[in-house]
């Protein structure tokens, strides 16, 4: 291995074990805590044999309520922040975040559809999800085979479909019943992990998961589309295949994640941009990179919307309120040293 | 390897951009593409890259079509070496010259160590291995240059096209570069690039090709090719040539533009050209 691998075989290996240590603590902070030791004991308790020597309300607490929404902040906070970094290298502009083909407004319009038509929560997931994809395969069919700048034409179009399917959420938030759906509706496009299951956990699960291994294995690949549809060409790659597997694989982890979570912003924007700052741009270790501290960022987050305040506070507003100033002053401290 | 293009015309929505060029290109040669802007040399080289396959004519390489060869084929026979540019996101050195290792690989594989020994090889090679953990985007247009080189070789390819290897390059840079391409030429590649200099192809090159309104209408060695009609033809400015003798190079011109200020202020007797020695 050479220097440079090394190197970030470290910087990776650090983003792991951070990681891991806020998964446990997440798992053990809350209303009711568990150790944190306790809480690694319960977690291999699973997969290895040991004597029962914690409370059985903790191990209650930990798999019925506290381990899904856990994981599924990990895993939305992955998905998103992947997604968010694949779509970068795509159309080539470090600005770009996961919601740039319309997915997420796609997806919080199927959302919203389906609580207006008061659906129940898991024909709301599956609406909004269809909804997500299918906005990007319009998309994609709208951009059609142009002779330019494919992406330009691509982004365009995803702006297009995001604006007038938020228009037409707004139309729905204006024609529910004030009393009920309405707030239901904006609680949910706010983001929240608060009314995760273990079902969603299944239901979401396997694509996101699917998803991201994708676009792990375009990885290599996703440096050499960042160079321009003729140096990729000219290096032998099958751009417009690779150009859809990655689509795919990013439209899929967002859709996924937002039928879940609902909108939650900023995250696939920031955590990209911090681990460029961190391991550089190389998308072999860029992608785990911030796949890694998306979900690290995610679980702080939510723990936070948690523990903070008695009632729950929506995540989309908390990554916000923290993710903009400290993306502020990290923005600033690299325009100095730089 | 022996590249042949044969009657290749292209035009894009009625307007013909090349015209029955025919040109032949081995190993060992450095063939400098001269012309104004708009003559057609980016068309040219795109068709031979394939990244243009809907023209008229044939480009084959060792006998075989190269429109109709796979892409990650094509790429370890043929590689590209555009101008120094910035890239939107910024790669080590070593990173940019790695991606020449992913041509002829498959969608999802990664590189290994081997590769990655390789690729530092290229640098070193080219004599810039020390560029290999710095930033792309801060080092010189020169060195940029040279790590897309190693890039190409890193591609494994023979066939080298080059758009204007020497464009916004200060005049150290252009030699060094170019000394490099002709080494490379020497050492059995075939090169073909585009240059804007008449002197870069009496220095460096082995064969010049004219292209003008998409036709070849000079071809063969630049001490026959390019001669002062020629050159005034093709870029509408006069100029004088003046042989120098054996002490740059054979066949060694010095391309001179006529000057008005010259003539007004009388100093054209006090003008010196200036020409690297090899």
């Amino acid at each position: 291995m050479s220097i440079t691998t090394v190197r970030r075989f470290h910087a990776l290996t650090t983003l792991a074990i951070v990681f891991l240590a806020s998964f446990i603590l997440s798992c053990a902070l809350g209303r009711y805590p568990v150790h944190p030791m306790t809480v690694i004991q319960l977690l291999l308790s699973r997969f290895l044999p040991m004597d029962a020597t914690w409370a059985p309300q903790a191990e209650t607490v930990l798999f019925r309520v506290r381990l899904p929404r856990v994981a599924a902040a990990a895993l939305v906070g992955a998905a998103l922040s992947g997604a968010g970094v694949a779509y970068q290298g795509l159309f080539r502009n470090p600005l770009v975040s996961p919601d740039v083909l319309g997915v997420s407004a796609g997806s919080g319009f199927g959302a919203a559809l389906a609580i207006f038509f008061s659906f129940g929560a898991a024909l709301t997931m599956l609406v909004s999800f269809g909804f997500g994809v299918a906005t990007a395969v319009l998309v994609g069919i709208l951009a059609g085979k142009p002779r330019g700048d494919a992406t330009i034409l691509l982004v365009l179009c995803g702006i297009t479909a995001g604006s007038l399917f938020s228009s037409a959420t707004s139309f729905l938030k204006l024609m529910a019943d004030p009393n009920n759906v309405l707030p239901a509706i904006t609680y949910w496009l706010m983001g929240s992990l608060a009314s995760i299951r273990g079902r969603d956990f299944v239901f979401a699960g396997p694509p996101i998961l699917a998803a991201l291994g994708l676009l792990w294995m375009l990885r290599w690949r996703l440096n050499v589309l960042t160079m321009g549809e003729d140096e990729a060409r000219a290096l032998g790659t099958n751009v417009p295949l690779a150009r859809t597997l990655v689509i795919a694989g990013a439209t899929l982890a967002t859709a996924a994640s937002v039928s879940i979570s609902g909108m939650i912003g900023w995250i696939g924007l920031v955590v990209p941009h911090l681990a460029r700052m961190l391991v550089g741009n190389d998308y072999r270790i860029l992608l785990p990179a911030s796949m890694l501290m998306g979900a690290t960022f995610l679980l702080a987050v939510d723990d936070i919307a948690r523990l903070v305040a008695s009632s729950e506070i929506p995540l989309g507003i908390l990554t916000s309120f923290v993710g903009a100033p400290f993306f502020l002053y990290l923005v600033r401290r690299q325009g100095r040293t730089a | 390897m022996k590249l042949e293009l044969a009657s290749l015309s292209f035009a894009r929505r009625n307007l013909r951009i090349l015209r029955n060029v025919t040109l032949a290109l081995e190993s060992g040669e450095l063939l400098c593409v001269l012309g104004p802007n708009g003559a057609g040399k980016s068309t040219l080289f795109r068709c031979i890259l394939a990244l243009i396959r809907d023209y008229r004519g044939s480009i084959f390489l060792d006998g075989s079509e190269v429109r109709e060869i796979e892409g990650h084929v094509l790429s370890r026979k043929i590689a590209y070496i555009p101008q120094s540019h910035q890239g939107t996101f910024e790669y080590t050195a070593l990173e940019i010259v790695l991606m020449g290792a992913a041509s002829g690989r498959n969608m999802f594989s990664s590189a290994t160590a081997a590769d990655e020994r390789f690729a530092l090889e290229q640098l070193e090679a080219l004599g810039v291995g020390h560029l290999a953990g710095r930033s792309y985007a801060r080092i010189s247009g020169g060195e940029r240059q040279l790590v897309l080189i190693a890039r190409a070789l890193t591609q494994k390819a023979t066939v080298l096209v080059m758009d204007e290897p020497t464009a916004n390059l200060d005049y150290g840079n252009q030699v060094r570069v170019m000394e490099h391409v002709a080494k490379l030429a020497r050492n059995g590649y075939a090169v073909i690039l585009s240059t804007h200099n008449p002197e870069h192809a009496f220095l460096w090159s082995t064969r010049v090709a004219v292209l003008a309104g998409g036709e070849i209408i000079r071809e063969g060695l630049p001490s026959r090719v390019l001669t002062e009609e020629i050159l005034q033809d093709l870029y509408e400015v006069r100029v004088r040539l003046f042989p120098l003798g054996e002490s740059v190079k054979s066949g060694y011109r010095a391309c001179v533009p006529e000057s008005d200020a010259g003539k007004e202020r009388e100093l054209s007797g006090s003008f010196q050209s200036c020409a690297p020695v090899r």
